[in-house]
């Protein structure tokens, strides 16, 4: 029991960040039918600024806004100067786009930073928890505290505000929502902005656990983009629960069977899946028009 | 119908031609081994231009197949006893295989989920690679034994221009061929239209699932032959950015065009060895160069050049 415990703690901690992280791919994807597989960069600058900062003396709270105001305009540029002018090509030429400004940035965080792994401080200590046998960290509770803050601060910005109507409506159909006045330029911005903001929040949260370094954000577009497929691309609820789900897999897999084939349960998941529902857990059935 | 066939004779002349002049102004023997290397990737792009560029199907896994033809001639006469050349048919073999049995669920899905799932398969092929160490030397790699054929035993960079070049000859001319055959025609049909094609009496899922296990088998054996090259092998030749190498080259040089897919692999393979100049500056460099190919010459560089060509001949004619 405890060790079942266990797992379902570091399953759902590892899970929220790539639920956070397919939240951020779906929030692009809604925006723009761009598949941004420099998400996972977001993830390493939030974290790298940080720990960077803190480093030079910066007080963490301040060092952690600091890095999401980073991620912030590295999003803001990325979609001004990198899908901005290549509006209407192909979704493969935005894939291979998408990939080359995750390859830039990491060569940017290469220079910049330099090539080691980095931690931040565990926001509230490193002395585990025991909660009837099992030994939980702290920074786990912030990493899911942040994820569902996050995560209802998304949905109600949807569903209260204008704004947040406007990104819906663009989302369902782009051109009418051009024609009722909506300026669906400054919601892809809005998109990009708001996918960085929660990507480097993310890797704030979760470096304290597992350490960054320039190539960390690789792994977590992978597993992110898989998360958000899973649960059904462009179904921001289904994103979450596609992250949490593959967390957990992994976790469990990793803790009962093998921990070296950790990495490959998010695929194999994602591929059987696929092979009975084409369309993801959530997602529409997709009816072609001929 | 006649011009098309002399362009394509062109394009292989052309290729002929490049391959027998390129040695008359190389100066060393670094710029053999740099040539060989963009023929074996070229091979494994026109593999995939039949599967991107003809049937109009992603696939963002394919260095998974590279990875298993570079392994095939390792582990073959490594472990098994087998000869390299066994290994590298057996490779094929294994490639097309695995391409065949997962290819039809793979197939059915549309968009960006058939470019997770085969984004899947590649990763999954490049982690069993990593991690099964007894056979394959895990992250570190493995050596790879020499080529002989005949008692001859293939090594030397000036050897191997000539070895790849061949290949890349007969790979060319394949696909070339390829697209006049009913085969060819219809996996245009089902790249414009699959509605249309099932229509039209194109067994859709059948076609989809020939230029899947075409490029595998492609990209296996140019995997192959990298690996007999290098005389070593690396689980990063199996992973998820040499996948992405293998698809920007495609889409670089022109989706469709076989010239196009070489031009591709010559772009791709070169810009690397020149910017290892700027050294720490190398991947921010590579980065900022695909996306600024692809904002500005996103039809390819083989099709702007056709454009231009045309625009220009219209103006003199005019």
């Amino acid at each position: 029991m405890p060790e079942f415990l266990q797992f379902l703690f570091s399953g759902l901690t590892v899970g929220a960040v790539y639920a956070m992280v397919a939240l951020g791919f779906t929030l692009i994807y809604n925006a723009s039918d761009v598949v941004n597989f420099a998400q996972g960069e977001f993830v390493m600058i939030g974290g790298m600024v940080t720990a960077f900062l803190g480093y030079a003396g910066v007080p963490l709270p301040l060092a952690a806004l600091l890095a999401i105001a980073v991620a912030i305009v590295v999003g803001l540029l990325l979609h001004a100067l990198a899908i901005e002018p290549a509006r209407g090509a192909s979704a493969v030429t935005l894939i291979i786009i998408t990939i080359g400004a995750s390859i830039f940035l990491r060569g940017a965080a290469q220079v910049i930073f330099d090539k080691q792994a980095h931690k931040i401080p565990a926001f509230s200590g490193d002395a585990p928890i025991t909660f009837m046998g099992a030994a939980i960290l702290p920074q786990s509770l912030w990493v899911l505290g942040g994820a569902v803050v996050t995560f209802v601060a998304i949905f109600l910005f949807m569903d209260r505000t204008l704004l947040g109507k406007a990104v819906l409506a663009t989302a369902s159909n782009r051109l009418a929502a051009q024609l009722v006045g909506i300026n669906t330029r400054t919601v892809m911005a809005l998109s990009f902005g708001a996918s960085a903001a929660i990507g480097a929040l993310a890797g704030i949260l979760i470096t304290p656990i597992t350490l960054t370094s320039y190539d960390a954000g690789i792994l977590l577009a992978l597993k992110g983009f898989a998360a958000a497929m899973l649960g059904g691309m462009g179904n921001p609820l289904g994103a979450v629960l596609g992250g949490i789900l593959l967390g957990l897999f992994e976790q469990f897999s990793a803790g009962y069977v093998s921990s070296s084939y950790k990495d490959a349960v998010a695929f194999i998941t994602i591929l059987l899946v696929l092979f009975v529902m084409p369309s993801g857990l959530l997602g529409r059935r997709a009816v072609e028009r001929v | 119908m006649r011009s098309f066939s002399s362009s394509r004779l062109a394009t292989l002349l052309i290729l002929a031609a490049a391959i027998a002049a390129l040695p008359l102004i190389f100066p060393s023997g670094y710029y053999f081994r740099v040539a060989a290397l963009v023929w074996i990737s070229a091979l494994a792009a026109i593999g995939l231009n039949v599967l991107m560029g003809q049937a109009g199907q992603v696939s963002l896994g394919h260095a998974g197949f590279f990875g298993i033809g570079a392994y095939a001639v390792a582990i073959g006469p490594t472990h098994l006893g087998i000869p390299p050349w066994a290994s590298l048919l057996l490779g094929a073999v294994l490639a097309g295989g695995l391409a065949y049995l997962v290819g039809r669920p793979v197939l059915r899905l549309r968009g960006h989920y058939l470019a997770i799932a085969t984004l899947g398969l590649g990763v999954l092929v490049s982690i069993v690679l990593t991690n099964e160490s007894r056979w394959t030397g895990g992250p570190d790699g493995m050596p790879v034994p020499r080529l002989i054929l005949f008692g001859w035993r293939v090594s030397g960079a000036e050897t191997w221009y000539w070895v790849t070049g061949g290949a890349l000859l007969v790979g060319t001319w394949i696909a070339l061929n390829l697209t006049d055959t009913p085969t060819g025609r219809a996996l245009r049909a089902l790249h414009d239209s699959e509605v249309a094609a099932r229509v039209a009496g194109v067994d859709v899922a059948r076609y989809k699932l020939a230029a899947f296990v075409i490029a595998a088998v492609y990209a296996s054996l140019a995997g192959s032959l990298l690996a007999l090259m290098n005389g070593f092998i690396t689980p990063d030749q199996a992973g998820f950015l040499h996948s992405v190498e293998f698809v920007t080259m495609v889409v670089v040089g022109g989706l469709g065009s076989v010239a196009g897919a070489i031009v591709g692999a010559v772009v791709l393979v070169t810009l690397p060895q020149l910017l290892t100049a700027f050294q720490d500056y190398q991947h921010l460099m590579l980065g900022l160069l695909i996306m600024l190919f692809m904002i500005f010459l996103r039809e390819g560089i083989v099709p702007s050049l056709r454009a231009l060509w045309r625009l220009r001949a219209a103006g003199a004619a005019a």
